[in-house]
Parts: C-alpha cells; sequence; structure tokens
C-alpha cells in the first residue's frame, strides 16, 4: 500500500481532512441504485420525482453518506477504523445530467471537507473525532456529519 | 388547520414494531461493486493481498455497506415497515432523513449478517414546509458468529 499511514499523534483539533472531490451525475445515480439496493425511483425519474415536492431528481443521501465515509477513510488509512459516524441529508442535491455516455454536462462539483474537532484516548484507542460535510457548488453544506475513528499510535 | 397534528393513530402504534430478519451475503462483488458506484478505490475494498497485509482475513465492506439480501428484503432503514403506514395516511412523500451509526466489528467478504430493526421513535416536527414525521429506524447487524457488528439508525421524514 504505497499510501502513508496517519498517527494519532499526527492529528490536532483544527487540523483539515484532505478534501474529497465528487460530480454527481444521473449515471452515478443509477449505478449507486444498483449497488447498494436502493431503487427508490425519485433518483433517476424525472416523472416521479415531480410529484415528491423536491424540485426535481435528487442525489441520494446515501450516496452522499458513502462520499464522506470515502472522505474519512482515505485519510485514516489502512491502519484505523471508523468507530462512528453520523450524517444529516438537510439540503437537497441534483445530479447533472451526461453530456455522453460517459461524460457529465458541465455544472456543480461538489466538495467533502472535515475538520478535527476533538481527540483523546479512551480504553486504549486513540480517538480523534471529526465534523465532516458536503458542500455544494454555492458553498452551501447541504450534508452535515460527523465521524469518530480510531488511528494507531505511534507510541503503541 | 396549521396547527392540526398529522400524526395518526395508526402510525403512532408502530412504535416499537420489529421486522423480519434479513439475512445479507457479504460477497466480494458486492463490495466491490459498491465501492465502484462510489468513486471509492480504496484497495482495502478491492484487493484481497492489501487487506490481508493491513491484517483482514479478505476485503472489507465501506463502513455504511451491509452485503446484499438474499433472504428478506432491505429496503432504506427499514422503510418498508412504516412506508405503507405513512402512505395510508396521506404522507406520500418520503425523504431519506440521514444515519447515525456505530461499528464494532468490521464487515468482511464471506460474512453472513443478519439485520433487525425496529421502529425506535416516531415523532412529529414543524419544518419550512409544514409537519413532518420522523420516524427512527434502528437495525441491529448480528455477523455469523453471533457478535454485534454494527448498528445503523436511520431517520425517515414523511410529509
Amino acid at each position: 500500500m504505497a499510501k502513508k499511514q496517519i498517527y494519532y499523534e499526527d492529528v490536532e483539533v483544527g487540523s483539515e481532512v484532505p478534501t474529497l472531490e465528487k460530480i454527481s451525475t444521473t449515471q452515478m445515480a443509477v449505478r449507486w441504485a444498483g449497488a447498494s439496493g436502493d431503487f427508490n425511483p425519485l433518483h433517476w425519474d424525472e416523472s416521479f420525482a415531480a410529484t415528491q415536492g423536491t424540485g426535481g431528481i435528487i442525489t441520494h443521501g446515501a450516496l452522499k453518506r458513502a462520499w464522506l465515509v470515502q472522505l474519512v477513510t482515505d485519510w485514516i488509512g489502512a491502519e484505523g477504523r471508523v468507530k462512528k459516524f453520523a450524517c444529516q441529508y438537510r439540503g437537497m442535491d441534483y445530479p447533472r445530467r451526461m453530456a455522453t455516455m460517459g461524460d457529465p454536462a458541465e455544472g456543480e462539483t461538489w466538495l467533502c471537507k472535515g475538520t478535527v474537532a476533538n481527540k483523546k484516548v479512551e480504553d486504549g484507542q486513540h480517538l480523534v473525532e471529526c465534523d465532516i460535510w458536503v458542500e455544494n457548488g454555492k458553498g452551501e453544506k447541504t450534508t452535515p456529519g460527523s465521524a469518530t475513528v480510531i488511528l494507531p499510535s505511534k507510541k503503541a | 388547520m396549521a396547527d392540526e397534528s398529522i400524526m395518526t393513530d395508526e402510525i403512532k402504534a408502530m412504535i416499537g414494531t420489529l421486522s423480519e430478519p434479513v439475512i445479507m451475503e457479504v460477497g466480494r462483488v458486492a463490495i466491490r461493486r459498491y465501492a465502484d458506484a462510489v468513486g471509492d478505490e480504496n484497495p482495502l475494498f478491492h484487493e484481497v493481498e492489501d487487506a490481508k497485509a493491513a491484517g483482514y482475513e479478505d476485503i472489507i465492506c465501506p463502513p455504511g455497506f451491509w452485503g446484499w439480501p438474499i433472504k428478506g428484503r432491505a429496503t432504506i432503514g427499514g422503510m418498508s415497515i412504516v412506508g405503507a403506514v405513512l402512505v395510508k395516511a396521506g404522507l406520500f412523500r418520503i425523504l431519506d432523513g440521514g444515519v447515525d451509526q456505530e461499528f464494532y466489528i468490521p464487515i468482511r467478504a464471506g460474512d453472513i449478517l443478519t439485520a433487525y430493526s425496529k421502529i425506535a421513535d416516531i415523532r412529529e416536527r414543524e419544518g419550512k414546509a409544514g409537519k413532518m414525521i420522523f420516524t427512527t429506524v434502528e437495525t441491529t447487524y448480528l455477523n455469523q458468529n453471533g457478535d454485534t457488528v454494527a448498528v445503523n439508525r436511520a431517520t425517515i421524514i414523511a410529509r
């Protein structure tokens, strides 16, 4: 594994989690539906979405959750573990349509971000608590959340 | 009119309801396909050798993935338990509100999970768009050894 492992001692309150960029597309929604088993047509059928008061097809909340999980698991590396995870789907996000079979149309890009809120040793576990969120193209936090991770210690 | 509760007795009576257990098979293909759908190339979710080097028996699930149902129907946050009752009460606009999860043991390819869901709470709240019903479905996942591997609390918002 090429990636450098991060340790408890490397992290301070206020440290930033490296930003993860994502583009939600209708194609990604279909892929996500198939892989996750969530076939709610709200996420891929325009006419059904029109009945739901959402202003059109919206990105699966759980897909945004999975982006945030990736943000965290990319950061904590192979020796890190996620202990707790939470997020709320506060704002709706609207996927880009496809311009070609493989390329999305121009539009919004989403940023997954995080900062370290607290660190502590509890029951021998080196715990780091983070605030995490998904930001839409306007910089609005549509999906705020939090994660508690266990990091390896250099002293262990 | 605006002050009228949208909570029906039938909805309220759902609190405490248990679902039929759902059996989830955790296969390598399912894990990889899920990670691919997210655009997540983490080798722990793809490469057996990398997962083994990190001390796991096989590739592991990204936290929040529970495999694929082989018995029973797993719907988002146990929506199947309350969905019909909410729709019957005229609350047909149903959204996923969020999750709160605890992970105890990493889930790996080869695991067979049993998921037990219950309606932990149902409450009415006033939002920008008027009154809404918030339902919390708590799902506990056990592995083939009987160990609790994770607990997932999902919030469903209906209006």
